[in-house]
């Protein structure tokens, strides 16, 4: 197994280390033979499995993936910067000009690409595992699955069920807040709504999410959209159906649709 | 090319550290000519991306700059905009602060020590490889680790990218019950992290005393983690306010990496928890006090490699403070302090595990973000490798490239750097002498 990394925080690879109880027998099952964050043993592949976190934003990146897929059999993108582009995508709605200037005094250091995109815009992807932070007993589950050659189950269900599981009751209904679990993919174990909070939707959307009705019924009174798009567009702001509910109601977009 | 003298020593990726980078040395009869430590993480522009955002989202999103020290950069940036909005917190979330502190601590030093660096000195590649020597420290070392995350999982709601923090408080006050259930676990942990520190200071270091301004915040009465002024060796005692008046981070012509230095003078400096200890002996906690005269170290200490002893200190520290903390709760109420959002500007500094952090805001009279800037521990403790490279190449030149390549990853690990945290990127330039 291989763990690559592109444009992330390396919070999603650091879930691997957080196996404390499972990572030497992780490692007793499976050769590692590419994890910079771990290990200085570096084998060339191929690899059976990599693991890949990360979203492509420059050249030299887009370049980079194309090797990663040649020499893997797997690919399994982790995290919403992989499997959606990250909170680095918020600039696939910005000017890169502005950006540049506002964060460097040479802005003709940086080469970077105007966009943030998932793997899966440039690579064959074979299971993609969402969530900022992915859930690390999940990603035990899909490197499981993958030595068992059978497909990862990652439940695919909305946040809402798991309140319900857990008990909490709802803040939607009974405290007014705004909130994405029925929209958002499940697999955080609710704990927004669990904290008194909202889901702000970091596992990305659930299987067949209708976003826009719910965003209707917010915007029917509860949020405005000036509220509502930024809770829409973050971490998984490049997902398409997060990607397309924030961009059909926000004022200042004249057409629908990004760079 | 210069010829047959001339010899590039590079290191292609760094590894065992927290992001990506490279190093490229080069020499000229063997004489060290230019070290370049360079950083290749992608850029991803927090600041310009935070412009125009609503406030309250500012720790969720600054926390995704690290996956290892999100806490660090959440709560910077939390009391940061609470000095531009007027608000004052409770002594109780004041303690909240602090017990989250305490777990990013023992989590990210449990990390950086028994998964990144102790392979170091055993000459091993990875834990992994460890375990197989030392089962029982590693696993002592997991353990410990394991119990830090389980306090922000408890606290934060989850160990990466925790959810509760906010600005003005806590979403939720955690019950006395749930915080009760992590005391067993929190005391075996500071039995462990005794054992680690005793094991790690019988380590062999290099000798390498170096020159240094170590600089870290310092308060008079608690060991500082998210309040303090800045002070250093060197006799530096500012307010975190003025800190850009007296460092000043560099996007410099054919230099590898953006760098904060100290102004006027553009000297280096070293943050992290060597200098931590150095200048904040007296307010350590009383297991940790007595394991700095038993370690067999003379304080101050300004030998890099000797950091790793300082880690194992504060880990001490930081499950004894856990303890106490947990011990005298008596609820949070109310769990935040509402405010009115206003056009206004604030900075902060804190500690985040691998050094000092510095953040200003300024917002905007409907709550949004107008301007960000943040000064990473990675960015501070740059300049400082390089001169340390250089300063070490020509004592491990003996052996082949590889070994001094080695030898050089093993130097800079010891400063803990974390480079997906460092906000900034420079393309690399090289200058061939």
């Amino acid at each position: 197994m291989g763990v690559f990394k592109f444009a992330s925080c390396d919070g999603c690879q650091l879930q691997l280390l957080s196996c404390e109880d499972e990572l030497l027998s992780i490692a007793d099952a499976i050769d590692i033979v590419h994890f910079l964050e771990a290990s200085s043993h570096v084998e060339p592949g191929p690899y059976d499995i990599a693991l890949v976190e990360g979203s492509i934003t420059t050249n030299v990146d887009r370049n980079r993936i194309l090797e990663v897929r040649k020499h893997s059999k797997y690919l399994v993108t982790i995290g919403a910067c992989a499997t959606a582009g990250g909170i680095q995508a918020l600039k696939n709605w910005g000017d890169r000009s502005d950006y540049l200037r506002a964060v460097y005094a040479r802005p003709e250091y940086i080469e970077t690409l105007s966009t943030s995109t998932a793997i899966a815009d440039h690579v064959k992807v074979d299971f993609e595992l969402r969530g900022c932070p992915i859930n690390r007993l999940q990603l035990i589950d899909v490197i499981l699955s993958l030595l068992a050659d059978r497909a990862p189950r990652t439940p695919r269900h909305s946040v809402c069920l798991d309140c319900k599981r857990r008990g909490t009751v709802c803040i939607a209904v009974a405290q007014d807040a705004v909130c994405l679990g029925p929209i958002t993919q499940a697999g955080c174990g609710a704990i927004c709504p669990a904290y008194q909070r909202g889901c702000y939707g970091c596992f990305g959307p659930a299987a067949q999410p209708n976003c826009d009705s719910l965003a209707d019924w917010y915007l029917a009174g509860r949020a405005t959209p000036v509220e509502l798009v930024p809770l829409l567009r973050n971490f998984n702001a490049n997902a398409p159906a997060f990607r397309e509910c924030g961009d059909r109601i926000d004022p200042f977009l004249d057409s629908g649709g990004t760079t | 090319m210069t010829g047959d003298t001339t010899r590039t020593i590079q290191v292609a990726a760094l590894t065992r550290v927290e992001g990506e980078g490279a190093l490229r040395i080069y020499l000229k009869d063997n004489r060290v000519t230019d070290v370049q430590l360079s950083i290749y993480e992608p850029p991803r522009f927090f600041e310009a991306l935070l412009r125009g955002r609503p406030l309250e989202e500012t720790p969720d999103i600054t926390a995704r700059i690290c996956g290892i020290c999100p806490i660090a950069y959440q709560m910077t940036s939390i009391h940061a905009l609470e000095q531009a909005l007027g608000i004052a917190i409770t002594p109780e979330i004041r303690a909240l602060r602090r017990l989250l502190y305490c777990g990013e601590w023992i989590e990210s030093h449990g990390v950086h020590m028994h998964l990144l660096h102790i392979p170091d000195f055993f000459r091993c590649s990875s834990s992994i490889e460890l375990a197989k020597r030392f089962p029982k420290e590693v696993i002592r070392g997991l353990r410990l680790k394991k119990t830090g995350n389980r306090l922000l999982e408890v606290l934060g709601g989850r160990a990466v990218h925790p959810i509760n923090a906010a600005v003005g408080g806590f979403y939720r006050a955690p019950r006395k019950a749930e915080l009760h259930t992590l005391t067993d676990d929190l005391k075996q942990g500071l039995q462990d992290a005794i054992d680690v520190a005793r094991w790690v200071s019988s380590f062999e270091y290099p000798d390498f005393d170096r020159d240094y301004e170590m600089v870290a915040m310092h308060h008079p009465e608690e060991y500082p983690m998210n309040e303090g002024r800045i002070v250093s060796t060197k006799g530096l005692d500012i307010a975190a306010n003025e800190f850009e008046q007296h460092f000043e981070e560099r996007h410099v012509a054919h230099s590898t990496a953006l760098q904060c230095m100290r102004i006027p003078a553009n000297t280096a400096y070293f943050v992290g928890p060597l200098a931590r200890v150095n200048l904040n002996p007296s307010t350590l906690s009383p297991s940790a006090k007595q394991l700095m005269s038993e370690v067999g170290i003379e304080w101050p200490c300004f030998n890099p490699y000797k950091s790793i002893v300082a880690r194992a200190l504060e880990v001490v520290h930081a499950f004894e403070e856990a303890l106490q903390i947990i011990a005298d709760y008596q609820g949070c109420s109310p769990a935040r302090v509402s405010y009115v959002p206003r056009q206004g500007e604030g900075c902060w500094a804190t500690e985040a595990p691998r050094g000092l952090i510095y953040h200003r805001y300024e917002t905007t009279e409907d709550g949004k973000i107008a301007f960000a800037k943040i000064v990473p521990p990675t960015s501070q403790n740059q300049r400082q490798i390089e001169l340390d490279l250089a300063d070490y190449i020509p004592s491990v030149l003996g052996g082949g490239d590889s070994e001094t390549a080695l030898a050089c990853e093993r130097l800079i690990r010891s400063y803990d750097p974390c480079i997906s945290c460092s906000t900034h990127f420079l393309k690399l330039e090289i200058n061939r002498q």
